[in-house]
């Protein structure tokens, strides 16, 4: 029978909440092509998380663990080794995951080595072998189709809903696999954004500011917003440029794409690269000083005020609401 | 030291797209450079110069494309912006998948015995973010995706590279021969140092404008050109845009007057608060 491969970036305890929305598009395309889903879990020791996401089941039939020093930290050359022989060895059909940062360094270099295609970003499952995805900044869907096999794919977190516990446990089973080497390389460190906010990417409400906000300091008005929607931060590549909130933060084309119920763009301007990241919201309020600003054709509520002005206003008015 | 970069023409993204047809007509398109190849070029040129002293030359730079024949304004362009020299694949590059692309790169790094691939993070009209990680697998070298700034340690042969991942950024150290792809903020003023120009040089932002006796250099600078067969390649195309459609359009929006009209708006109308 043909097999679905995911690869399940996991933490100590189990699978990342990052990786539930690829095993959701693991699952479509199982379905797609009348296969078994197969999930692989990659590290240094992953006795414990692979043995969560086999107790989760996903209605997947097996997890694979391939365990070696060499995999973690995080190296797209060890995890190509691990992926490659993965895929030999269980004969799957497609390979892939949640596009992370991580898969989409990953993915790519594993199709090379077994000469395949990949189907990068998805936003949808269209059939086998068949995918929808954007293209030119969301400007244009694309129906895609690949040839042959084996293939991979990497999925859009925000297009797919997270994967859900339930159905039967899978088992658990390790590869032998060959070599598996950094080549050379060294993961020096990663500095992590460090908050208390739920992630950009899974938040209900996203605030994002942009060039307008002048300088990192004004974005305390935004945080206190956000902190009082629960939400997270996010803003446009020309605030991170500017260096007045880390990188990470970025929304758009070339950053994250989100999807919330609730998105603010405050003091941004709605640039085609920016839209590609947040049109997906639910509903969209714009605040711009200047009403010609083009991301007001792409906003639910549109105010047209300064942020200095409406930010404030609009915390005092939701802060009275919830009190009362 | 010989730095190999990739540069891709697509159509001018600020353009309104023409689809028709179950596709993108590009017949009446303006083509110009991919920005992430622009800042790969600067790139490269910051690695290769001393800003103290213009004669003094770290490196050679290459710039590589893939591209029909007759449509190579771009390496012009970039011969102008200060790259040493041109290589053209001739060749339908929108017929062709990135497999195919990164194999003709990977041939040419080879036949070249070049040190460094740079390459831009992604291709803005087809987005793949594929290209950089394919080379690097197909000539088993290390690679660092998203870079934001580099630091070249030339008497140990070693680049260390901070590169922007989902959570934050991450630092990693790559030996040569490697292949890297580059982000956004690879062209903020301080995110390359190649430990010859001052370590807190500041860069203007972006990527540098060509000068006239650059422009006037450009033209007696060497390009060569290659076939795929040349280079032992054969063309495939195992990923087909199938149809493409323009998106839904999103319904028209509302212009409120003031913080309380948009909170009313979103609590009773949105429900979203
Ligand atoms: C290859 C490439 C990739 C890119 N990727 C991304 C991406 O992923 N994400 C992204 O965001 N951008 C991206 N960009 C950049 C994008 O094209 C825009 O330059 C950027 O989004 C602009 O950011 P901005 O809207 O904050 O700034 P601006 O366009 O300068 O807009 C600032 C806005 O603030 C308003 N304003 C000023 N003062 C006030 C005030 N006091 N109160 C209220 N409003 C005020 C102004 O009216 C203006 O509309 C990319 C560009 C390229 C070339
Ligand atoms: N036809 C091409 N010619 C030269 N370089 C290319 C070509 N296509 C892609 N590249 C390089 O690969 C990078 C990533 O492109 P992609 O994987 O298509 O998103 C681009 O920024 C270019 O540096």
């Amino acid at each position: 029978m043909s097999k679905v491969l995911v690869i399940v970036e996991t933490d100590a305890s189990g699978p990342k909440t990052s990786a539930l929305p690829g095993i959701t598009a693991g699952q479509q395309l199982a379905t797609a092509i009348g296969g078994e889903l197969h999930l692989l879990v990659l590290g240094a020791s992953v006795g414990a998380a692979a043995q969560a996401v086999a107790t989760a089941g996903f209605g997947a039939t097996t997890v694979h663990t391939v365990e070696h020093a060499e995999l973690s930290p995080f190296t797209a050359e060890a995890w190509a080794d691990a992926v490659v022989a993965a895929v030999r060895e269980l004969g799957a059909t497609a390979f892939g995951g949640t596009a992370s940062s991580a898969l989409r360094e990953v993915v790519p270099r594993v199709a090379a080595l077994l000469d395949a295609p990949v189907a990068p970003e998805v936003t949808g499952v269209a059939g086998a072998g068949a995918f929808t995805r954007e293209i030119s900044a969301g400007r244009a869907i694309a129906r895609l189709e690949v040839e042959g096999a084996p293939y991979g794919f990497t999925a859009r977190g925000s297009d797919f809903a997270p994967a859900e516990a339930g159905g039967a446990a899978a088992s658990v089973s390790a590869l032998a696999v060959g070599a598996i080497s950094r080549r050379g390389t060294e993961v020096a460190g990663i500095s992590k954004t460090e908050s208390t906010r739920p992630a950009l990417t899974e938040a209900d409400v996203v605030v994002s500011g942009g060039r307008g906000m002048k300088e990192g300091a004004n974005f305390k008005v935004l945080e206190e917003l956000t902190d009082l929607l629960g939400g997270a931060l996010g803003a446009s590549r020309a605030a991170t440029d500017a260096g007045m909130v880390p990188a990470d933060l970025q929304v758009g084309q070339t950053g994250k794409v989100v999807a919330p119920n609730l998105y603010f763009a405050v003091a941004i301007s709605g640039a085609i690269q920016h839209l590609a990241g947040m049109k997906g919201s639910k509903t969209i309020v714009a605040i711009n000083k200047d009403p010609e600003a083009p991301i007001f054709q792409v906003a639910d509520y549109g105010l047209v005020a300064k942020w200095e002005d409406a930010v404030p206003q609009l915390i005092e008015l939701i802060k009275a609401r919830k009190a009362g | 030291m010989k730095i190999l970069v990739t540069v891709k023409r697509i159509p001018d993204p600020d353009e309104n797209l023409k689809i028709a047809g179950g596709a993108i007509d590009t017949s009446s398109s303006k083509w110009v450079p991919n920005a992430f190849d622009e800042y790969a070029v600067e790139t490269a040129l910051r690695l290769a110069e001393n800003v103290s002293d213009k004669k003094a030359r770290l490196a050679e730079v290459v710039v590589l494309s893939i591209c029909p024949k007759g449509q190579r304004q771009h390496i012009t362009q970039f011969l102008a912006m200060g790259a040493d020299r041109g290589i053209v694949v001739e060749a339908d590059d929108t017929a062709m998948d990135s497999q195919t692309v990164a194999k003709l790169i990977a041939a040419v790094f080879k036949k070249e015995g070049c040190d460094l691939l740079i390459a831009g993070k992604l291709s803005q009209d087809t987005e793949s973010n594929e290209v950089a990680q394919r080379v690097a697998g197909l000539l088993d070298l290390p690679q660092a995706a998203f870079a934001a700034t580099l630091r070249w340690d030339s008497a140990a042969g070693s680049l260390s590279v901070a590169r922007e991942v989902d959570d934050g950024v991450e630092t990693k150290n790559l030996p040569l021969p490697a292949v890297i792809s580059v982000d956004l903020r690879i062209v903020l003023p301080t995110s390359v140092h190649n430990g010859a120009s001052p370590d807190d040089h500041k860069y203007q932002e972006g990527a540098r404008l060509a000068s006239l006796r650059g422009i006037t250099m450009a033209k007696r600078k060497k390009v060569d050109a290659y076939s795929p067969a040349d280079l032992g390649v054969e063309p495939t195309a195992k990923l087909r845009y199938a149809e493409i459609t323009p998106p839904p359009a999103r319904a028209a929006g509302q212009i409120v007057d003031s913080a309380q009209a948009l909170v009313d708006k979103l609590a009773s109308e949105a429900k979203v608060l």
